[in-house]
């Protein structure tokens, strides 16, 4: 060899794979604004839709007339539900097995619900016309209190579900009421509670927030009358399920419909579902025959398509005096709004809620949870979260604080005392689930030593008492959170949507130079999947991910797949992408063992090609390999050189991490100040550390957000009260923490590359350590529980009733 | 978020421009920086039919030193007080304040003269002009009055100003040099409107407080200047007690709406906390 041929090191870097801080190949058109979205399209004779919406949150219609509006210049068409039931879409399915009105069918259920859609010829006369459409309503009594939902006096909210009492998931108890659902073993938990040396109970609350992604919900619906083909631009999450509802909703062959996701400003579980607006452009395409564009404003983003949690839990421990856990009893109260529109897994009506056991070893546990209906919009969606796991992480997190507390027992030590131990992977929860891999002690020990966790509790005490004696009006919390996540949605064993399970798959194809186009069933929304993508391709079949171009979102060309949320990317789609790779190699190892007249068993794989054992002179390179696919293939062996592989996963992961929080909090005015926020993240395999690295900052901002003030509010009238940024918490740079991140890595046993997803796991472990780290400030002075949000007025009301302002 | 459709108007002098309000009477509004009123009309809060924009009319830019006072024209910018060497000499208090309001691409654009013309209780100069005792140049078809910022404000959006007048600058008396101030205003995030806020000026002779006006924001349907806590503060050397009684005469006035930035209580008592703040910050920027 001469002294020009790059060293195993050299062909290493240059392939840019796993394990690379490979730069985000999609920044490069986003930075220089040149992405493209669904509101960037024009198409010639495109026309607007927008909606009338109800200024009330229960209400009969009597009366619609568009008269005026239909007098507009400009005005094309305004439908209302009657026109709906012309084609069977006044209602749709929702992913949770229930109804829910397209258009307002003789009422309405909640504030800014859509009652007509306009169409007219640019936004500016929609919206002049909307003004003029004239709804009468004749006002219902509006409960907006989910715990009042099942008094017997309680309004009829949905009388179209008169007398069922058999629901999607059961029997319903009430006209309100829509699931109950029921984990675990209700009597081998009572007797760890009759048993116990010590128990809490207490309610915790997960208020209503909203994913609220930069881009809101929109699409264009082309409707070709001639080829009877529809074309849809949207942003959507999962573009195929969107196509599959879209045909058996519309009856039109689903492949002549074509479902495009291009570039995403963001989704966060926002844009997982199917929404009015979507039905309705569909339709107003199919009837003017021009394509129809639909754009969501911010408040009607906020107010009315999916918020996320609205969960009351009351969660119960079961303990020995030595803090080791012996139960766990939760029931939950889930508001769901006017329809059970919850994005989750078909047979999940809370998800997977019964992770609620965590990261503990609870011999015993039983979970409960009731849905009810209220008069608030519907949604229920997973925030970056995978399907209500940050619910569960959130319950049980904030249980063994009061626990620990309740033990005069440090939080950290309670938890270490309890923790799964690495030596019981995989291991099998009370709740039903078999976790694959993990080491929670060292990850926790990792975590105090790295922020000094002994000496900060020293530091609070001393803060405590200068505070007793008046020489400080601030006082510290420190948040411990040690969440287990469980993602990668998921085995059809026990997951599907509508039906489809919960596959993903992948399709690679070499070209004869050497370079690869590769095509996803998941859609990126800001995940970087066309850098990470091509990073897993790139170290399985050694060609540089620089010459790998990904490609998500289109139906007709991408292989079918469940889409992108719940941090399903990685563990299903991630695993089929690799598998897909593995094809391609082992067709390439009898490829060059031809080239190289040896047996393919005399081959080994050497980071960018295949060298003769032994021999490493002798070896045939990726892309001369690729060549030789198309140019001359071994005799009987099919030329060209692709793969496609769908993946069923056999179990999901559990990411799991360590989080730690200083917060230093002014009594007096309520003001929480984040001091110090720790996030070790286990995720095993890691791909792209610097997308990892961005996934945690965005995660933990949105966390902040959330258990600092981030919440869709009603008042009894059932009005959605600071539906707009102004009053929508959205942290900017400068109310954002600085975070520091940190890792370990267990990889998953059963996952191809041993990768688990993290796009979620901040979120969920986020959001228990900010709050954990309020109410640990306010413990000495004998607070055990303080709701969440934790915005600066209920921080001071909290510190008041508590006798903190004298 | 669409606002209706409007007629827009560019006048190129004051005079112009009176005369398109007086034709359209309450059908016309003047836009300055748009930061309040193109919001208010996207939500169709507002709906003007006659948009009269005065960013091309020259001469209501400017800030000018006239010896005890200092004018500042109408569509002088918000960036452009906090870019004064003027001011910073003069009124630094009005830099603190500026600096305090939203971010930096609304201070680009926004202006004093829509800010206190306005009349949203949230905003922020106009309590601080209420503090400083300035006075409101209003153009009408008659030709100036003037209107002390303490008597120009009626309720939340209204104001004395008359639907023929603009108003073209504001006149504020030097305070002494070696004044204290302080501008406290405490608020959810960037770019929110103050939960409260408290604007103190005062002076102090030998440690004793011998001038203090004080005005609050955001705590009433609007602006309010708190004399009678200024006037408990004078004579006092700001000490607990003193201060504690003043800081409760300043609650007693305020009458907060109940929103998203917490119940009106708390509104009170953070007028309270902040009017404290500002009191300590300010004495310890006087000269004794
Ligand atoms: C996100 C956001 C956050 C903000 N936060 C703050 C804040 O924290 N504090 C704060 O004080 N402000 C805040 N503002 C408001 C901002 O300062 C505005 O610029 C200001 O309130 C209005 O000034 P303008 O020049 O934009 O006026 P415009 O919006 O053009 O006008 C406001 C009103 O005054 C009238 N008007 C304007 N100029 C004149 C005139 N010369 N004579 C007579 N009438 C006139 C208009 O007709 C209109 O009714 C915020 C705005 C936004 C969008």
């Amino acid at each position: 060899m001469n002294d020009m041929t790059p060293t195993r090191e050299q062909r290493e870097a240059a392939l840019e794979g796993m394990g690379c801080k490979r730069k985000r190949v999609e920044d490069i058109r986003f930075t220089q604004g040149k992405g493209q979205y669904v509101d960037d399209l024009k198409l010639p004779g495109m026309v607007f839709g927008d909606f009338v919406r109800s200024p009330y949150a229960h209400a009969k219609i009597t009366r619609i007339d568009a008269s005026e509006a239909l007098k507009l210049p400009g005005v094309i068409a305004v439908l209302t539900a009657e026109d709906l039931k012309g084609v069977n879409l006044a209602w749709m399915p929702t992913l949770a097995g229930d109804v829910q009105m397209v258009l307002a069918d003789g009422k309405v259920l909640y504030q800014n619900q859509e009652v007509a859609f306009v169409v007219a010829e640019n936004r500016y006369i929609a919206d002049d016309a909307i003004q003029l459409v004239e709804v009468e309503y004749e006002e219902l009594p509006v409960l907006t209190d989910p715990f009042k939902s099942m008094d017997a006096d309680a309004p009829v909210l949905r009388p179209d579900l008169d007398g069922k009492m058999e629901g999607a998931h059961g029997p319903r108890k009430h006209h309100n009421h829509i699931f109950t659902w029921e984990v675990g073993d209700r009597e081998e938990t009572d007797k760890a509670f009759s048993e116990a040396d010590v128990t809490i109970k207490e309610l915790i609350s997960y208020h209503r927030t909203h994913p609220s992604p930069l881009e809101t919900c929109q699409c264009v619906a082309s409707m070709d009358k001639i080829k009877g083909e529809l074309t849809v631009w949207g942003t959507f999450q999962a573009p195929h399920v969107i196509r599959t509802v879209a045909s058996l909703l519309s009856t039109i062959p689903e492949q002549k419909i074509h479902v495009i996701a291009p570039d995403i400003g963001g989704g966060f579980g926002n844009k997982v579902g199917a929404y009015p607006g979507y039905i309705c452009a569909i339709v107003a395409s199919i009837v003017t025959g021009v394509p129809v564009k639909w754009v969501e404003d911010r408040m009607e983003n906020l107010s009315t398509t999916s918020f996320a949690r609205d969960y009351h839990m009351t969660a119960e421990i079961a303990a020995k005096n030595d803090g080791t856990v012996t139960g766990l009893k939760v029931h939950v109260l889930a508001d769901h709004g006017g329809f059970d529109a919850c994005a989750d897994p078909s047979k999940w009506p809370a998800g997977f809620f019964n992770i609620v056991t965590g990261s503990y070893d609870f011999p015993a546990a039983h979970l409960e949870v009731d849905g009810v209906y209220t008069n608030k919009a519907p949604g229920g969606v997973a925030y970056r979260c995978s399907f209500r796991v940050t619910e569960a992480a959130y319950c049980i997190e904030r249980a063994m604080d009061i626990l620990a507390q309740k033990l005069d027992m440090d939080p950290a030590d309670l938890r270490m005392k309890n923790f799964v131990k690495a030596e019981q992977f995989p291991y099998h929860s009370a709740l039903g689930w078999e976790y694959d891999s993990g080491d929670y002690h060292t990850a926790m020990q990792k975590a105090m030593d790295t922020i000094g966790y002994r000496e900060l509790r020293a530091e609070q005490k001393a803060k405590q008492e200068a505070f007793k004696r008046g020489e400080t009006r601030e006082i510290m919390g420190i948040g411990v959170s040690f969440f287990t996540e469980i993602v990668g949605a998921g085995p059809s064993k026990n997951c599907d949507i509508l039906g489809v399970a919960m596959f993903d798959s992948a399709e690679i194809r070499v070209h004869p130079t050497g370079s690869v186009i590769s095509r996803m069933g998941t859609k990126s929304q800001g995940q970087g999947h066309e850098t990470t993508w091509a990073q897993i391709i790139a170290t399985e079949i050694g060609i540089p991910a620089a010459d790998i171009m990904v490609e998500e979102g289109n139906t007709d060309t991408a292989p079918y797949g469940l889409g992108t949320y719940g941090s399903r990317s990685t563990p299903v789609a991630g695993a089929a992408i690799a598998l897909a790779s593995r094809k391609i190699r082992n067709k390439a190892q009898m490829i060059a063992a031809h080239m190289l007249e040896v047996s393919e068993y005399d081959l080994e794989w050497d980071v960018d090609g295949f060298q003769v054992k032994g021999n490493p002179q002798a070896r045939k390179s990726m892309k001369e390999i690729a060549w030789a696919a198309y140019h001359a293939p071994p005799p009987g062996m099919e030329p060209g050189l692709e793969a496609v592989s769908y993946y069923d996963p056999p179990n999901m992961t559990y990411p799991f991490g360590a989080y730690l929080c200083v917060m230093d909090i002014d009594v007096d005015t309520g003001v929480a100040k984040t001091r110090r926020f720790y996030a070790l993240d286990d995720c095993g395999t890691r791909i792209n550390p610097m997308i990892i690295e961005g996934q945690v900052h965005g995660g933990l901002t949105e966390a902040f957000a959330i258990a600092m003030g981030q919440e869709i509010r009603y008042d009894e009238m059932g009005n959605v009260l600071g539906a707009s940024f102004m009053d929508f918490f959205l942290p900017t740079a400068v109310e954002t923490p600085h975070w520091e991140t940190d890792f370990t890595v267990t990889p998953s046993p059963h996952h191809p590359i041993g990768a688990k997803g993290v796009g979620e796991s901040p979120n969920v472990g986020g959001v228990p350590a900010f709050s954990n780290a309020v109410n640990d400030a306010f413990k000495f002075l004998g607070s055990t529980h303080i709701q969440m949000p934790h915005d600066a007025w209920r921080i001071w009301q909290a510190a008041k009733e508590l006798g903190a302002h004298g | 978020m669409i606002p209706g459709a409007f007629t827009y108007h560019r006048p190129s002098s004051v005079a112009e421009a009176v005369a398109i309000l007086v034709s359209h009477g309450d059908e016309a509004r003047p836009l300055s920086g748009g930061h309040s009123l193109i919001p208010m009309m996207k939500l169709r809060m507002a709906a003007p039919e006659h948009l009269v924009d005065l960013g091309g009319i020259a001469d209501l830019k400017g800030i000018t030193d006239d010896g005890d006072t200092i004018t500042i024209r109408a569509m002088t910018t918000q960036h452009e007080l906090i870019a004064s060497d003027l001011l910073a000499q003069k009124l630094p208090i009005i830099r603190e304040t500026s600096l305090l309001i939203a971010d930096p691409q609304i201070r680009y654009v926004g202006t004093l003269g829509g800010n206190v013309a306005n009349g949203d209780p949230g905003n922020d100069m106009p309590a601080l002009m209420q503090c400083l005792d300035a006075a409101y140049v209003l153009t009408g078809p008659e030709g100036d009055r003037e209107v002390p910022a303490r008597d120009f404000y009626e309720a939340a959006y209204f104001t004395t100003l008359a639907p023929d007048e603009i108003l073209t600058a504001v006149r504020i008396p030097v305070p002494p040099a070696g004044h204290g101030y302080a501008y406290e205003k405490l608020k959810r995030k960037v770019g929110d409107y103050a939960t409260a806020a408290a604007a103190v000026v005062l002076t102090l002779d030998g440690g004793t407080v011998s001038f203090c006006s004080i005005a609050l924001t955001n705590v009433a349907d609007t602006p309010l200047y708190a004399q009678e806590a200024g006037e408990i503060l004078t004579g006092s050397t700001l000490d607990a007690e003193t201060v504690a009684r003043a800081v409760a005469a300043a609650e007693e006035i305020t009458e907060p709406a109940s929103d998203g930035r917490g119940p009106a209580e708390y509104r009170t008592k953070m007028a309270g906390v902040m009017l404290q703040r500002a009191l300590a910050r300010a004495a310890t920027r006087a000269a004794s």
